[in-house]
């Protein structure tokens, strides 16, 4: 007990040794929003998977039992590699937006080059609070529609205002299962972030 | 035997880690870690080592990094708790990041990663 079953039938995929740097994006969005997917969709590797207890701030009803409104509770984050470069490799992270799991954000904010936030337009109104956790974090971010089967086509424009994006904030939409419009979906954050920090003076 | 859940106590990674919470270094989860060339005499001896220790340095490679993140996905342990094993790692010399041949800022780390994935979709 406590030890996993072995993973020695896993062939595991080290990195090209050429590869010395290595930076995160973040894949950010409910659950049920097809984070997991669009990791699938891109990685180069088979999608990765960890888990880290947290404690999280639970809502009412604990109070009753004269205990601390505070639960232990296992978060998954699931994510992939891209080496972009002969000496870079980029991580993406799927991260779950719930407010309550924000002491993970410690972690996976710090140093993200920024995120991509998936959402789902027919529950567009639980994006509110991941965007609300990346802008209280200070992490740069686009937004992507991911447009599950038989969920009503928005126009874009639609989702820009009921979500209340900045004007500069991109707005793409996409298939997670399909790579091609994965893949530009992250060309479109990846030239926001860089052209954000390119005009700074 | 498969479970669900992989281990979530707390007090085991607390014992685990040797009784710290904390990584003396300054790592994250993309930290890559590589097994370091000059490897301390210990390294003959891995027995000696604590189980969580043996098992990243295991399957650290001279050939190839991997991330802690990735690290703890294939040996399914928290990032939390590789964190803490890879630093007491590094500080014993036994594994090290790699170094890069020059320090990029992050706008020309995005331009690379900007350019890797123009690259992806053509």
């Amino acid at each position: 007990m406590g030890y996993a079953p072995s993973r020695s039938d896993t062939a595991v995929d080290y990195v090209a040794d050429t590869v010395t740097r290595s930076v995160k994006l973040l894949v950010a969005g409910n659950f049920g929003v097809g984070k997991t997917t669009f990791v699938g969709s891109v990685s180069e590797i088979r999608p990765l998977r960890t888990e880290e207890t947290i404690t999280e701030a639970s809502v009412g009803v604990d109070d009753l039992a004269g205990l601390p409104g505070k639960t232990q509770t296992t978060v998954a984050m699931d994510f992939g590699r891209i080496t972009v470069s002969a000496t870079l490799a980029l991580y993406l992270f799927g991260t779950p937006g719930q407010r309550r799991f924000l002491p993970m954000w410690d972690d996976l904010a710090r140093g993200a080059l920024g995120a991509l936030v998936l959402v789902d337009t027919r529950r567009l109104d639980q994006a509110d609070e991941v965007l609300a956790v990346l802008e209280e974090r200070g992490v740069p971010f686009a937004v992507a529609v991911n447009e599950f089967d038989g969920a009503a086509r928005h126009p874009l424009e639609e989702v820009r205002e009921a979500l209340d994006l900045d004007p500069e904030t991109p707005l793409t939409s996409v298939d997670a299962r399909d790579r091609a419009t994965c893949v530009r979906a992250l060309i479109t954050l990846a030239e926001f972030l860089f052209h954000r920090l390119e005009s700074r003076p | 035997m498969s479970g669900p859940r992989r281990d979530p106590d707390l007090v085991r990674a607390y014992v685990r880690t040797g009784g710290r919470s904390r990584a003396t270094r300054d790592l994250d989860l993309v930290t890559l870690v590589v097994t370091a060339k000059n490897p301390p005499k210990a390294n003959a001896n891995p027995q000696a080592m604590a189980p969580d220790a043996r098992r990243v340095l295991g399957l650290c490679s001279t050939h190839g990094a991997l991330s802690i993140a990735e690290l703890a996905a294939y040996l399914d342990l928290p990032p939390s708790v590789v964190t803490i094993v890879v630093s007491d790692l590094m500080d014993g010399g036994h594994v090290d990041s790699p170094v890069p041949a020059e320090s990029m800022p992050e706008v020309g780390m995005l331009e690379e990663v900007l350019n890797g994935l123009r690259a992806l979709a053509v």
